[in-house]
């Protein structure tokens, strides 16, 4: 019985990994209808920088991590300015098969810069610290803060999207491009710093990916269907539904390991797909879609 | 003009003259392995093999608007299933070919009913997804060898139907008698599914696809039943995947979860293919195809740098000539060799222009 | 000098040719209604002016400079503002949201805010929480003017207000617009409502296939006129 409680927590806890996996696709998709199938990649290509700063600056991961950030949102916004903003229409074609390129391209780029070996983000005492929870159960500091991490970066973006002017161009440009440039909004220029945002949250997302466990360039077209699933069970635009999306693959793939080691991934693809077929706006639709 | 009688065309006078340099090429490519090196007939397999999938890609993503990135899961299917039933339950390896397209056709029906549910984009993602489910399912199926894979007995190779046959009329070794059969029948599903896409393209469904892609709404209201359209092309186009795949793993003799279900060779190098030559077109795949060997032959050995390079390329062809090579040779000069528009001609024009 | 004007504007989609070579002007403080039947492309002319259809430079003319080949957010910071047809709210947000949206790209001192526009409708007021999508045809019409007025724009472009709305919801509508022009904003109007354009314009131009057929005084113009205008003869 204790087993499976703590199982259940894991499983809760991997959520909130998952869950900032998929914010940043939920965000891009949500303003400009845009699917990045390098997201994943992406996170990946984030942990490295993380990696790489904290290396060579002796810095802790942390540290590491606000530094990146604006080397990410800067990535983002280029990548967006200069490349994914040509795609942009009514054929969903270049999207995509850009999106895909750009997936190759990075995947190999970091192939080629950091070899195929694994590498981890060194969380020093925070690794192994964990808190009791009394009847032997215990929940560890890193996977806590990834879970409280993943509802503060929700709080903080639907603070901007529902209280600042910025956030506002950003929902007038999802509901109706046009009409929003009217309002002075230059789309373009939003779905740059919304890229720019995504990647700043995948930042977030890259650090606990890197010290939960190892990482190397090739694992992010598993964690780009992470967060897919996780943002369609949530049902689109709703961010807390991407949360929501995010623990039930997390409790999925815990449950399925907790049975059978070799079951946990395809027990998280299994459960979207459960999901799909009997609620395929997924489980929090947004009312005016 | 309004006295002239009009006709319905597709074809224009070059492209009949195509269709018959076509069958002759093809009836050079049927006797080609007589004359040349091993090699180069292993080489022309992959061509062939390469071609077909991508034919049946852009039927998908460049006709029905189903774009796919998973379809790495029939291929792979198809090369388990030749694997099952030649290794298990000791069928001939050609019967095994066309059984593992059948029964791929058939899972392509539970396949469609969840990733339809998924549009544009979605789809695509979803498709992958329905792809590493086979990966990770067929991974647990320990006759064939589970997670790490499993080899094909030479039993099974080299007592394929016909090889004794091709053995005794071109007095050839085992080897290079399998390998001039698989040609064959690595040439004749690539023939088999340029004229099946063609001609499907031709059909009242290839016009019901055409209305689909313009506007789906507009479609359905004409009476075009979008769902079983969209459908029937995704079965199709899965069955023809899993028989090429039944087919290279014949070849390739050794198969894997992670090698039969990778994306990159089975989607990532077709889609390449796809848009390099021009998607949407039935010469596209063929003109990319060719450019694809040649890199694959001279630039492969690069490695990451050759990947790096092939996604480049897309990104670059779908910003600046999203046509591909095709629809540049198409706007310049007005090429068309396989034409699947129809166009309205009045007897007044002379046919061909 | 005209505050805005348009000078040989024309506009295409694709082969189709919508505007032949158009002459406007709209001075400072003037209300000019533009009419015409149904594709007469009226409006294509207010949308080629909001920048939406990208064209020549010096096709058009704002305060003496050329905005012709501007974005959209280039010319509504300048102080062009568009109500658009239909509406077009944003639908996720509320009545309150859609205000405070139009002054996103321009925010200066003026007679408009969301206090002053409350005054204008005051239905606005009581719906100010509420989404859009709920809103009546009429309270979404006063909803979209509002948008658009919060800019404090120097013109004021409308596209159609009445359409779809019942007469004595057009009747509240149309009573706004003297106070709108009352705060020093011009008005460019388009209008297929004959009646209720010549109430409050100072000016009109005709449409017809693309080109202007009349323009003039609504009081010095007979009916004969403005019908061949309108309808060919």
């Amino acid at each position: 019985m204790i087993g499976w409680i703590d199982t259940v927590i894991q499983g809760v806890l991997l959520g909130g990994l998952y869950a900032l996996f998929a914010v940043g696709l939920s965000l891009i998709f949500g303003i400009m209808r845009l699917v990045n199938l390098a997201h994943g990649d992406l996170i990946v290509l984030a942990a490295f920088v993380i990696l790489v700063i904290s290396r060579a600056l002796g810095l802790n991961i942390f540290v590491a991590l606000v530094l990146a950030a604006p080397i990410l949102f800067g990535i983002g916004y280029a990548l967006q300015h200069f490349l994914l903003n040509r795609t942009l229409g009514r054929d969903i074609l270049p999207p995509l098969l850009v999106t895909f390129g750009l997936s190759i391209i990075v995947q190999n780029g970091l192939l080629e810069a950091f070899s195929a070996d694994s590498r981890r983000l060194d969380a020093d005492a925070l690794e192994t610290a964990s808190i009791a929870l009394g009847g032997g159960l215990a929940v560890g500091v890193m996977p806590l803060m990834t879970l409280v991490s993943a509802v503060a970066v929700i709080f903080a973006l639907n603070y901007l999207f529902y209280r600042l002017p910025l956030g506002r161009a950003f929902r007038a440009t999802s509901d109706d491009p046009e009409i929003a440039q009217l309002m002075g909004v230059d789309n373009r220029r939003i779905f740059a710093l919304a890229m720019g945002l995504a990647m700043v949250v995948t930042a977030i997302a890259a650090l606990y990916l890197g010290t939960r466990a190892t990482f190397d360039p090739s694992i992010g077209p598993a964690r780009l269907l992470y967060a897919f699933e996780a943002v369609i069970i949530g049902g689109l635009g709703s961010l807390w539904g991407t949360l929501a999306g995010g623990v039930i693959i997390g409790l999925a793939q815990t449950i399925g390991a907790h049975i059978n080691p070799e079951w946990q991934i395809l027990a998280g693809h299994v459960a979207f797909l459960v999901v799909l077929v009997l609620r395929p706006r997924g489980l929090f639709p947004r009312a005016v879609d | 003009m309004l006295a002239a009688n009009f006709r319905i065309e597709t074809a224009t006078a070059a492209s009949r003259t195509i269709a018959l340099a076509g069958a002759g090429l093809v009836l050079v490519l049927v006797v080609l392995p007589l004359f040349v090196s091993r090699g180069l007939v292993q080489d022309m397999i992959f061509v062939f093999y390469m071609l077909a999938l991508a034919q049946l890609w852009n039927l998908l993503a460049g006709h029905a608007g189903l774009v796919s990135v998973g379809q790495q899961a029939f291929v792979g299917l198809g090369g388990y299933l030749l694997f099952a039933f030649t290794v298990i339950l000791g069928i001939d390896a050609l019967a095994a070919i066309v059984l593992a397209g059948l029964v791929t056709g058939i899972c392509a029906f539970p396949t469609a009913l969840v990733v339809f549910r998924l549009r544009g984009a979605y789809f695509a993602i979803g498709t992958w997804v329905v792809a590493e489910v086979f990966r990770l399912l067929i991974a647990q199926w320990k006759q064939l060898g589970g997670g790490t894979g499993t080899s094909l007995p030479v039993s099974v190779t080299n007592e394929v139907a016909g090889i004794e046959w091709i053995k005794r009329v071109f007095d050839v070794r085992t080897a290079a008698a399998r390998d001039m059969e698989i040609y064959w029948v690595a040439l004749a599903l690539a023939v088999g599914t340029v004229l099946a896409v063609y001609f499907i393209l031709r059909s009242r469904r290839g016009l019901a696809l055409a209305a689909i892609r313009d506007s789906e709404l507009a479609a359905e209201s004409v009476g075009v039943d979008s769902y079983r359209t969209k459908l029937w092309v995704f079965a199709v186009a899965a069955a023809a995947t899993g028989m090429i795949g039944a087919l290279i793993y014949l070849q390739k003799a050794r198969i894997s979860p992670d090698a039969a279900f990778t994306v990159i060779d089975w989607t990532a190098y077709v889609i390449f293919i796809v848009v390099i030559g021009g998607i949407g077109t039935i010469e596209g795949p063929i003109i990319g195809v060719i450019v694809f060997y040649l890199m694959q032959r001279y630039l492969a050995d690069f490695g990451t740098w050759y990947l790096i390079l092939l996604g480049g390329l897309a990104i670059l062809v779908m910003l600046f000539a999203p046509r591909g090579i095709c629809g540049y040779l198409s706007e310049r000069y007005g090429i068309s060799l396989f034409p699947t528009r129809r166009r309205l001609v009045s007897d007044k024009d002379s046919p061909g222009m | 000098m005209a505050l805005l004007e348009t000078r040989k504007l024309t506009a295409f989609y694709r082969d189709f040719q919508a505007l032949f070579g158009i002459d406007t002007r709209l001075e400072a403080g003037e209300t000019v209604a533009i009419i015409g039947a149904n594709g007469a492309g009226k409006s294509t002319y207010l949308k080629a002016i909001t920048g939406l259809l990208g064209g020549e430079p010096e096709s058009v003319w704002f305060d003496g400079k050329p905005i012709g080949a501007l974005a959209p957010a280039e010319i509504m910071q300048l102080g062009i503002s568009m109500v658009p047809e239909g509406r077009r709210l944003f639908p996720s947000m509320t009545v309150e949201e859609n205000l405070l949206i139009g002054n996103y790209g321009r925010s200066v001192p003026g007679h408009w805010s969301i206090e002053a526009i409350f005054e204008l409708f005051p239905r606005l007021r009581e719906r100010r929480h509420q989404s859009s999508t709920t809103l009546s045809g009429g309270e979404q019409q006063m909803t979209a003017i509002g948008r658009a007025l919060m800019s404090n724009p120097r013109v004021l472009l409308c596209d159609e207000i009445s359409l779809g709305l019942a007469p004595i919801v057009i009747r509240d509508i149309y009573q706004a617009l003297p106070r709108i022009k009352a705060t020093g904003t011009s008005v460019m109007l388009v209008e297929q409502d004959i009646v209720q354009a010549m109430k409050v314009a100072d000016r009109i131009y005709c449409f017809q296939e693309g080109r202007i057929s009349l323009t003039g005084n609504p009081s010095a113009l007979t009916r004969e006129q403005i019908h061949v205008a309108y309808f060919g003869s």
